[in-house]
């Protein structure tokens, strides 16, 4: 570096104040970006529910519903799972953050810093609406045939969206709450066997009394519920309240929790 | 008023009282080196001069803003380096530079070009599209210094920052630093290189067990420990006793003496000037002792 360089570096541009909403966006930006260079994590998120998919339908189809329906059974299942799967990806990215010095960089500017945390999420609905229209794509290319008219598959498509919010504000909070990249992937996993004891896969009346009072009230039930009487125009019951109600409690309650954690995890130094 | 202003600042985590009654005012435009070993308190310091954390006790101020009431204020007009690379791993160097001055208000244009000139100044123009979890140490090193020199900023905080530089960025920075002091800013720079703090600093404190030490221009803290030191080196120049002297004969006969009945013989006489080394050595001492 020579004398004039130095000179150049040290001319620094005046700041300006930046809005919320300017600050959002780039944040949005910046976590999108990340969607797209993690090619590995965004064909993973993909490939897998498309594999169950095909899994269930070819390998286990036959045996749970030998009528060859069960395709139009088990794609709200997986549509659902799909956006576990793709939410649990924010644990990752948000312990990423909070673990490696760049938050403390945007904790010493003067903007909101939890807006990172939101991007995270703002950019995980994107990425999971994609994923999830592939599915469907999936879906119908191997035989499921959804009666829904466009009302009905809006009012679905923004039931599926509550749900990738409620649950990737949930995973967010994990993010926060692992003290390491490995643990917050982990954490995902987990939560990924709540569809599997639901009605995604299997009618829960041949499940045994206490499991099946368990499924029938954990929310990915209804969901699941509302999403297939949306889908397939069957009887839809209560089960859109319920679905609403759910999403709504765990979005609202990630969010503060989140918020809580990414506070005290700045005070607590 | 001064740029920096602590009194009084504690610190524990746990039971390990990291900051323990620190005072210490650095005037506006002054290059100000704290210095001390590793775990002395330094980095706690500038967490807490960055808003990143709060002070047990006392109070603080940058710029006149108090650094917990007033943390947005003191936000608007700092630039923190820190000791790691507070790089985003996912985007290039590029990418880094604009969204951080996209952050603070630049326009997009703006922030291009800005990023341009950091990313020539500091050697990374071959790099500058490539994702940062392709770099070298030394690469992220200067794209997170880079970042801190983005937008203007009043106080500057680098904390060790040539620490994992080559001898090329490290003079580098040197000159930056300079010119820094000339355009009127205020930086303070932690370090555990004493040659670091005499070439830079305007002024120099010692940190140590959590307070302030000793504190003046790195002449004044030389002077401290004595006008001259007698060392008795090996004919290979390597040294095998050193003590600091007024510079009187009678002090430099008697140092001469102590010195040859400690290593019983041998070598021969160096007289040279102090160094911050023997400043920083014997203030530590004298603290533990």
């Amino acid at each position: 570096m020579t004398a004039t360089s130095a000179e150049v570096l040290t001319a620094m541009p005046a700041r300006e104040r930046v809005g919320r909403l300017t600050t959002g966006r780039l944040f949005v930006r910046r976590s999108l970006l990340h969607s797209i260079r993690d090619v590995d994590a965004l064909i993973i998120s993909i490939a897998l529910p498309v594999m169950l998919m095909l899994l269930f339908v070819y390998v286990f189809g036959g045996a749970i519903e030998p009528g060859g329906r069960y395709v139009d059974y088990v794609v709200p299942g997986i549509i659902l799972l799909c956006a576990g799967f793709g939410g649990s990806s924010t644990a990752v990215g948000v312990a990423q953050d909070m673990t490696t010095g760049v938050i403390d960089r945007f904790r010493t500017m003067p903007i909101r810093s939890n807006a990172v945390i939101t991007g995270h999420v703002v950019a995980s609905l994107a990425r999971n609406l994609v994923a999830t229209a592939v599915v469907v794509v999936v879906a119908l290319v191997v035989g499921f045939r959804p009666s829904a008219d466009l009302l009905a598959w809006s009012a679905a498509i923004i039931l599926i969206s509550l749900w990738i919010l409620a649950i990737t504000w949930l995973f967010a909070a994990l993010g926060l709450v692992a003290r390491s990249v490995e643990a917050a992937g982990n954490y995902g996993f987990a939560l990924l066997f709540l569809p599997y004891l639901s009605s995604a896969f299997v009618p829960t009346d041949t499940m045994p009394s206490g499991l099946r009072w368990i499924a029938d009230h954990q929310p990915i039930t209804p969901l699941i519920e509302s999403i297939r009487g949306l889908l397939l125009d069957t009887e839809l019951g209560t089960a859109p309240y319920w679905a609403v109600g759910w999403c709504l409690l765990i979005m609202v309650a990630a969010m503060l929790w989140a918020r809580y954690l990414f506070r005290s995890r700045s005070a607590a130094r | 008023m001064d740029a920096i202003e602590i009194t009084g600042v504690t610190k524990s985590f746990g039971d390990h009282r990291v900051l323990d009654g620190l005072d210490l005012q650095v005037r506006r435009g002054d290059v100000f080196a704290l210095l001390g070993p590793n775990g002395a308190g330094k980095t706690t310091m500038i967490t807490i001069l960055s808003t990143l954390a709060r002070p047990d006790s006392g109070a603080v101020r940058v710029s006149g803003f108090d650094v917990v009431e007033q943390a947005d204020q003191v936000r608007r007009v700092i630039s923190l380096t820190g000791q790691h690379a507070a790089v985003d791993e996912m985007l290039s160097g590029a990418e880094n530079l604009i969204l951080i001055g996209r952050l603070n208000g630049l326009t997009t244009a703006a922030a291009r070009t800005r990023a341009t000139q950091l990313l020539s100044a500091f050697d990374l123009v071959d790099a500058a599209r490539r994702p940062v979890r392709t770099y070298s140490g030394g690469m992220r090193r200067r794209l997170d210094l880079a970042l801190g020199l983005v937008v203007e900023a009043e106080v500057i905080f680098l904390d060790e920052p040539t620490t994992g530089l080559d001898t090329r960025s490290r003079q580098a920075l040197w000159a930056v630093v300079a010119q820094l002091a000339r355009s009127g800013v205020t930086v303070l720079l932690t370090t555990q290189y004493l040659e670091e703090a005499d070439r830079l600093a305007d002024r120099v404190a010692v940190l140590h067990g959590g307070r302030i030490v000793a504190e003046g221009t790195p002449a004044e803290l030389k002077a401290r420990v004595g006008a001259e030191v007698v060392e008795i080196r090996a004919d290979d120049g390597t040294v095998l006793a050193e003590r600091p002297v007024d510079g009187s004969p009678s002090s430099v006969q008697r140092a001469i003496t102590e010195l040859e009945l400690l290593i019983g013989g041998g070598g021969h006489v160096v007289l040279r000037r102090p160094t911050l080394d023997d400043v920083f050595l014997a203030l530590t001492e004298e603290v533990a002792a």
